[in-house]
C-alpha cells in the first residue's frame, strides 16, 4: 500500500471522498447565499436560521402529516420560501437603497429570533429524524464504506448548483434578473415587473437553504443551532469565492470541502479553522474573492 | 403637614426595615450554557431545579432567605469568568452552582478560591476538579470522567471490548475523558488503538468515523457530550460502523441525548449516570415537580439538575447550621465536608476531602422501541456501582488538599 506524507493512499482516498461530500453541503448552502448577494445585494445573515427551519419543518411535516423525506424535499423549501419571500416583503423591501450593513443588521437579528423561538419550543438537544429507507445502507468502494445518503447528496448537490447556475446564466429569466439588478430603472422600463423579481428571488435563495436543511436532518443533528455553527463558514465560502459570483461559490464549496477534510487527517484540531486562515490569505491576495467580479 | 408625613415615612421604614437577628441570608447563582450545545442538560432546566431546591429549604425552615439568579456561560471560559468576577464582586453572590462545561468550571474554580467564595460544580465533567486542580472552595456534585471512565469503560473491556479508538472533544473535559478511560482500558487488559481530537461543536463526523473504521478497534469511544455526541453516534449509524462490528461507547450520554436520537439510533448504548429519572417513585415525583417549576415540558430532568438540586440542598443546610452572619467560602465549604449529605434524589452520601461527592452510580442500557412503554422510558439498569467504588479512590487523585 503506498502511504502519502505517512496516511495510507486507501485512507487518504476515502477522506478526499468525504471532503467532497461536505464540499457539496458547502456549495449548496453557499449557492443560496450568493444569488441573494450577487441579484439582491443583501448579506443575508439569516440564511443558518432559514436552514435550520428547513430542518424543522422537514420534522414537523413528519410530525404531523406522516409525510416522510421524499415529500419534505419539496414541500419544506417552499414553506420556508414563503417566509422568506414575507420577510423581503415586510422587512427587506425597504432597504434596498441604504448601506449594506442595515440588510445584515435586520437579517441577523431575524436570525436571532429564530433560533430563540426554536429553542424555546424544541429545546436544544435536538429532534430524532431518521435516514430515509431508500437511502439506507451503503457500499463498500474497496477503500472506504460510502453511505447510500451521502452518494445521493453529492448527486444532488450537484444537480441543483448545476442547474442554478444555469438558470441565472443562461437562460434569459436569469438574464433579466441580472440586469434587474444592474440597473433597475430600465429594466422596468420594458416592462418587466422587477420588485417582484427581487422577491421571488430572495424566496428562491431561502428555499435553497431550507433545501439543504431537509438533506441535513437526517445526519446532522437537527437543533435550534444548527445553522448558525455552520453559517460562519458559509459566509467563508462566498466571501473566498468573490460574494457575486454563483459559479465561485459553487466551486469554493467543494474546494474548500476537500481542504477541510485533509485538515482533518493531518490536524483534525484545526479543522474548523483552515477555512478562515484560507479566507484571510485570499483576501490579502484577491480582495474581491477568487472569482469576484468587483475589484 | 409635611413634618408629620416625614415622621410617618420613618416610621414605617423603621418598622419593616428591622431584620431576624436569627435570619440566614445567601445568594446564590446559577451558571449555565442557557443557548447552546449544553442547555438541554444543564440550563432552564438547571435554574427549575435550583427553584425548588431553595422553595423546599425555605419552606422547612423560614429563617433562611435565599436569592438566586442565572447567567449564560455561552461554552466560554472568557464569559464565564467575567460573568463569576461580577457575581462575586458586585453582586455579592456567594455560591455559584452548575457550569456544565469543564472548561469554564475550572476557570469558575479557580475564581472561586480566589475569592474565597463557593463553588459547587453539578455540570461540568473534568477529574481534575477534584484532582490536580482541587482547591478548598469547591465541591463537585453528580459526575466526573472517571466515575464514567470506571462505569462504561471497565463495563466495555470485562465484555470483550478490548481494543479502543478515541473520538476526543478537543478541550478539557475531552481530554479528561480519554485519559482516564484509557487508563481503564490498559488496566483491565485492553489496548488504545489510537485516537483523535475534534473541535468543540463540530457537525460532520464522517472523516473521523472513517478514521476510527480504518483503525479496526473493536469498541470506538465517544469523548465528548451534547451535541458532539448525538451526530457521532447518528453518523456511526450512518456508516454501519455497529454493523460492521465495531461498537460505540458513549462515554457521557444524557436522556436528552437519547431522546434527540430517537430510540431506533440509539437502542443498545451503555452509559453511566448517577440519576435517571424513572428509576423510583420519588424520582418521578420530583420530576413532575421540576415540570411545575418551569421547565420546558416534554423534556426529562437529567443528573445535572438532579445534582443543582441536591447541591443547594446540602449547602442551605452547611450554612443554616453555621448560623446568621457572614462566613467565607472555605469554612462553609468545609461545614459542608463534615456533614453526611442526604436528599432524595441521590440518598446518603458524603463530600470527601478533595471536594469529590460520593453516591453510587448505574450502568445503564438503552432500551429497544419495543420495550420502550411512554415517552421517556429510555434506560433499563445493567449494574449497580456502589458509591465507595465508584469515583476514583482519595489517594489517587493527586489532589494538594488530601496529600498536602
Amino acid at each position: 500500500m503506498i502511504e502519502i506524507f505517512g496516511i495510507p493512499s486507501q485512507a487518504l482516498f476515502g477522506q478526499l471522498l468525504i471532503g467532497l461530500i461536505n464540499g457539496s453541503f458547502y456549495a449548496l448552502l453557499s449557492l443560496g447565499l450568493a444569488v441573494i448577494f450577487g441579484m439582491l445585494n443583501i448579506i443575508n445573515f439569516s440564511h443558518g436560521a432559514q436552514y435550520m427551519m428547513g430542518a424543522f419543518a422537514a420534522y414537523l411535516i413528519l410530525q404531523y402529516s406522516g409525510l416522510g423525506y421524499w415529500p419534505a424535499l419539496i414541500i419544506a423549501p417552499i414553506i420556508v420560501g414563503i417566509t422568506g419571500i414575507v420577510v423581503e416583503r415586510v422587512f427587506l423591501q425597504w432597504l434596498y437603497k441604504l448601506d449594506h450593513l442595515y440588510g445584515l443588521l435586520l437579517t441577523f437579528g431575524l436570525a436571532l429570533i429564530f433560533e430563540g423561538v426554536a429553542r424555546n419550543y424544541f429545546g436544544s438537544a435536538g429532534l430524532p429524524y431518521t435516514v430515509p429507507e431508500s437511502l439506507q445502507g451503503g457500499r463498500n468502494l474497496g477503500f472506504m464504506f460510502l453511505p447510500n445518503y451521502r452518494a445521493w447528496v453529492i448527486v444532488a448537490s450537484l444537480a441543483i448548483c448545476i442547474g442554478t447556475w444555469f438558470i441565472i446564466e443562461r437562460t434569459r429569466l436569469g438574464a433579466y434578473l441580472r440586469a434587474a439588478t444592474e440597473n433597475p430603472t430600465l429594466v422596468r422600463a420594458f416592462g418587466i415587473n422587477v420588485p417582484r423579481m427581487i422577491t421571488l428571488t430572495y424566496g428562491f435563495g431561502v428555499a435553497l437553504a431550507a433545501f439543504a436543511g431537509v438533506m441535513a436532518a437526517p445526519i446532522y443533528n437537527v437543533s435550534p443551532q444548527m445553522g448558525s455553527e455552520l453559517i460562519i463558514v458559509v459566509f467563508a465560502v462566498v466571501v473566498i469565492g468573490g460574494m457575486g459570483s454563483i459559479l465561485g461559490a459553487i466551486i469554493t464549496g467543494f474546494g474548500l470541502g476537500v481542504v477541510e477534510g485533509l485538515t482533518k487527517v493531518f490536524f483534525p484540531e484545526a479543522s474548523n479553522t483552515v477555512i478562515f486562515v484560507i479566507m484571510a490569505i485570499v483576501l490579502l491576495v484577491r480582495p474581491a474573492g477568487l472569482f469576484g467580479r468587483r475589484a | 403637614m409635611r413634618k408629620a408625613l416625614g415622621l410617618a415615612a420613618f416610621a414605617a421604614v423603621l418598622a419593616c426595615g428591622g431584620a431576624n437577628a436569627q435570619q440566614v441570608n445567601v445568594k446564590i447563582g446559577v451558571l449555565s450554557d442557557m443557548s447552546s450545545l449544553y442547555a438541554d442538560i444543564g440550563g432552564p432546566g438547571s435554574v427549575a431545579a435550583a427553584k425548588l431546591a431553595i422553595a423546599d429549604f425555605t419552606k422547612d425552615h423560614p429563617n433562611v432567605k435565599v436569592e438566586m439568579i442565572s447567567g449564560d456561560h455561552q461554552n466560554k471560559p472568557d464569559i464565564g469568568s467575567q460573568i463569576a468576577n461580577q457575581w462575586y464582586d458586585v453582586d455579592k453572590v456567594d455560591m455559584i452552582i452548575d457550569v456544565p462545561n469543564s472548561g469554564v468550571a475550572l476557570a469558575v474554580s479557580q475564581i472561586a478560591n480566589q475569592k474565597n467564595k463557593i463553588f459547587i460544580v453539578s455540570g461540568a465533567a473534568a477529574s481534575t476538579l477534584t484532582g490536580e486542580k482541587c482547591n478548598a472552595n469547591t465541591v463537585h456534585w453528580t459526575y466526573d470522567t472517571w466515575m464514567l471512565a470506571n462505569g462504561t469503560g471497565k463495563a466495555m473491556v470485562k465484555t470483550g471490548g478490548d481494543t479502543w479508538f478515541f473520538l476526543t472533544a478537543d478541550y478539557a473535559f475531552g481530554h479528561a475523558l480519554e485519559t482516564d478511560t484509557a487508563a481503564v482500558v490498559e488496566k483491565n487488559g485492553g489496548k488504545v488503538l489510537g485516537k483523535v481530537r475534534h473541535p468543540l461543536n463540530t457537525n460532520d463526523f464522517s472523516s473521523f468515523l472513517l478514521q476510527a473504521q480504518s483503525s479496526k478497534a473493536k469498541v470506538i469511544g465517544l469523548a465528548n457530550a451534547g451535541g458532539d455526541t448525538i451526530n457521532s453516534i447518528k453518523q456511526a449509524a450512518e456508516f454501519g460502523i455497529v454493523k460492521g462490528g465495531q461498537s460505540l461507547a458513549g462515554l457521557l450520554v444524557f436522556a436528552s441525548d437519547v431522546a434527540a436520537l430517537g430510540l431506533p439510533t440509539a437502542q443498545g448504548l451503555v452509559l453511566t449516570e448517577t440519576w435517571y429519572w424513572d428509576a423510583n417513585d420519588a424520582n418521578r415525583a420530583w420530576t413532575k415537580r421540576w415540570h411545575e417549576a418551569g421547565a420546558a415540558a416534554g423534556k426529562f430532568p437529567t443528573m445535572i439538575h438532579a445534582g443543582v438540586y441536591a447541591g443547594i440542598t446540602h449547602y442551605l443546610k452547611a450554612r443554616l447550621a453555621m448560623g446568621p452572619g457572614e462566613h467565607d467560602g472555605k469554612s462553609v465549604v468545609a461545614k459542608m465536608k463534615s456533614i453526611p449529605t442526604d436528599d432524595p434524589l441521590f440518598g446518603k452520601g458524603e463530600v470527601r476531602a478533595d471536594g469529590r461527592v460520593i453516591h453510587p452510580a448505574y450502568l445503564f442500557e438503552v432500551k429497544k422501541p419495543s420495550e420502550s412503554k411512554y415517552p421517556g422510558d429510555f434506560y433499563k439498569t445493567r449494574a449497580t456501582i456502589p458509591a465507595n467504588e465508584a469515583f476514583r479512590p482519595l489517594n489517587e487523585g493527586k489532589c494538594p488538599l488530601v496529600s498536602g
